[in-house]
């Protein structure tokens, strides 16, 4: 990050970083296009697209149909033939539309083909609830794509990682799905005018602590930093951890921290059953077994689809009381 | 007919290539010789060669599950594809895809492919590439009358008529989407019927004519050359053997009298009969094309089958692209 720390940087919103981030990638290289549904007349449902049609034009800002299955695959045989695209899903809950063409096509094609096939291709989608938009536009299902081989998953928390994973998925030759969150696009952090990139399966120590471990991804990492406040009174010193890349993952970071603190929580907005942080419990068990003083904890969203009603959706989605209630569960305080 | 009879003699070896290939692979499977299952392409050589005498090189195709005599047809080289058959390291894919994902991406063949429906979407996306890198190139997609009824090529064929993508959709109507007719998976009699719906010309022809297929090829691939964009063209054709393996007749789902009845128009005799006839090539030497192709693909069977497989730590090894250094320290 050193180029980065070397320029200007200014506040930007979550959502003008991966602007910022899009419009890096179409400079710096000519076989980089974006193309989704309403992301350059309209500059995107999220406004994450606003201003490329007019820099870049309709050959490289492009308009499609409401066809996620098509426009998948319109990536993978133009990364196949040398672009290198950035294909736009509105909403990470449409990914199903366009299964086979991630799971199947985008993820195997270099394998299947004996290693003959560069897929340099990048698929950016919104996730993430608690703005009302009920079961189906406020999914997070992250943990379906690192499943996969082949593919790479992130999930920048801060505007300043919003753009430069953003950038490194750019130029990364394997395909990447960059998960953005979509309550926290009016989130105001430093993000550099350079084009800089974070690097992909880095971990990001966000805070430092001393006897006590959360794992946090995505909008979770600030709630985890709210929990990590709140605790403070109670003697706990959280260190928080965000991965930001969940495939390949940094699990040596989130090891090497827990080694540390003996006592560890994993936090996703996901879904708890079979979520990712199944996964990084499952290794930091594995891993630093003799070290742990208690169980590995995890908060995740309950078995349901997301709710619509406010009172209820509240009820659904992890929050820094919820994490702080888990952690003094784990060290055995009185919740 | 104006086709060069220097086109008909290349149009004669492209089939009898897929002809002798895929009757020697189905030896194999028979003999499990070879692991897992082959979806041969006997009886459907015309298409394949007669789209193909019009591409070039660095023209794209995708292909489908049935996919030997497409790659034969681009140029494929006889002893990586049964090297990949027999999944050996020698093979096209370095034995890591078999049958239903053999590729040859330095001829634009962009994959066999195990799912149905699959390759239309992944064409479009290399015909928008042809135009976006300024080449002239076209893509072709060739997908099936079972496929025709997959989401994914709507949307493909929707997208590619709309940007005017220098593409080409090839239905291969060969009777059964697996072992279900086509009456019994769509309410229309040919498959072109809906290009109107796509806003782009549909043009069926006799796909065991394979002077047919050559020619309106040629008009569709010179329209999409010229920024014309695609076309839907639909070739009836017939799949002699089951969808996996090489029984033909015998079976349930259709009677040994309509494979006869096909059989009578036999692809590759067809031509040869128009050879004979036209004084171009006779049967003796038409043979002789046979005979040295097998000749070529019994080498090239021992080649693949003496073959190393692959060593345990290919297992783990092309998941992932690993030739750049991390992002930071990339030179850009």
């Amino acid at each position: 990050m050193t180029t980065a720390e070397a320029t200007t940087s200014r506040k930007l919103t979550y959502v003008a970083a991966i602007a910022d981030g899009l419009r890096c990638a179409l400079r710096e290289d000519p076989l980089v296009f974006v193309a989704g549904e309403d992301i350059a007349g309209y500059g995107g449902v999220f406004g994450h697209t606003r201003g490329l049609l007019a820099e870049f034009g309709p050959t490289r800002v492009l308009d499609t149909p409401i066809s996620e299955a098509g426009i998948i695959g319109l990536g993978v045989g133009a990364a196949a033939t040398g672009c290198r695209p950035v294909i736009d899903i509105m909403f990470m809950d449409f990914m199903g539309e366009c299964g086979d063409e991630i799971l199947n096509q985008m993820a195997k094609m270099r394998y299947m083909f004996g290693g003959k096939a560069r897929l340099p291709m990048t698929v950016t989608t919104m996730a993430g609830a608690g703005m009302n938009l009920a079961a189906q536009h406020s999914q997070s299902l992250e943990a379906w794509f690192c499943h996969i081989p082949g593919l790479k998953v992130v999930m920048p928390a801060t505007p300043y990682d919003a753009k430069g994973l953003l950038l490194a998925a750019v130029r990364d030759d394997n395909p990447v799905v960059v998960v953005f969150n979509k309550r926290s696009l009016g989130m105001q952090g430093d993000v550099p005018e350079a084009a800089y990139a974070v690097e992909l399966g880095r971990a990001n120590i966000v805070r430092a602590g001393t006897n006590f471990t959360v794992v946090a991804t995505g909008r979770m990492v600030h709630e985890a930093l709210a929990a990590a406040m709140a605790l403070a009174q109670d003697g706990l010193d959280l260190e928080v951890v965000d991965p930001r890349t969940l495939q390949p993952l940094d699990i040596e970071t989130i090891v090497a921290s827990v080694r540390k603190t003996h006592r560890a929580l994993v936090v996703h907005e996901a879904v708890r059953f079979g979520g990712f942080g199944a996964e990084v419990a499952a290794q930091i068990q594995e891993l630093a077994f003799d070290h742990l003083d208690a169980p590995v904890g995890r908060v995740g969203a309950p078995f349901a689809p997301v709710p619509f009603s406010p009172a209820l959706e509240k009820l659904y989605v992890p929050n820094a009381d919820r994490i702080a209630a888990e952690v003094r569960r784990v060290v055995g305080l009185q919740v | 007919m104006d086709v060069d009879r220097n086109v008909l003699l290349d149009l004669h070896r492209r089939m009898v290539r897929i002809r002798v290939f895929e009757e020697e692979a189905g030896k194999l499977m028979e003999a499990a010789r070879v692991p897992g299952a082959l979806h041969l392409y006997v009886g459907e050589e015309a298409v394949a060669a007669g789209v193909m005498a019009n591409l070039t090189d660095d023209d794209q195709i995708t292909s489908t599950h049935r996919g030997h005599g497409h790659l034969v047809a681009k140029g494929g080289d006889f002893k990586r594809m049964y090297a990949e058959l027999f999944g050996r390291a020698t093979g096209y894919n370095k034995g890591k895809g078999g049958s239903m994902h053999v590729c040859d991406m330095e001829i634009g063949m962009l994959g066999a492919n195990g799912i149905v429906g699959a390759g239309p979407p992944i064409a479009i996306g290399a015909a928008f590439s042809d135009r976006y890198r300024g080449t002239s190139n076209v893509a072709v997609t060739f997908f099936g009358d079972g496929a025709s009824n997959e989401g994914g090529v709507h949307e493909a064929a929707n997208i590619a008529a709309l940007w005017k993508l220098p593409g080409l959709f090839v239905c291969e109507y060969n009777g059964y989407g697996e072992f279900t007719p086509p009456a019994r998976h769509q309410a229309i009699r040919d498959v072109a019927d809906r290009a109107a719906g796509y806003g782009m010309p549909g043009v069926v022809v006799d796909g065991m004519d394979v002077i047919a297929v050559y020619e309106a090829t040629r008009e569709a691939v010179a329209r999409a050359r010229r920024g014309d964009g695609p076309t839907l063209l639909e070739c009836k054709t017939y799949r002699f053997y089951d969808h996996v393996g090489i029984r033909g007749m015998g079976v349930s789902y259709r009677t040994d009298d309509e494979v006869l009845q096909w059989r009578k128009r036999d692809p590759v005799a067809l031509l040869e009969a128009h050879l004979a006839d036209a004084q171009i090539l006779s049967s003796d030497d038409a043979r002789a094309v046979h005979d040295e192709v097998r000749a070529e693909a019994l080498a090239a069977v021992a080649f693949a089958e003496s073959s190393p497989f692959p060593e345990p730590h290919e297992l783990l090894e092309d998941v992932y692209d690993t030739s750049l250094p991390a992002p930071d320290e990339a030179p850009r």
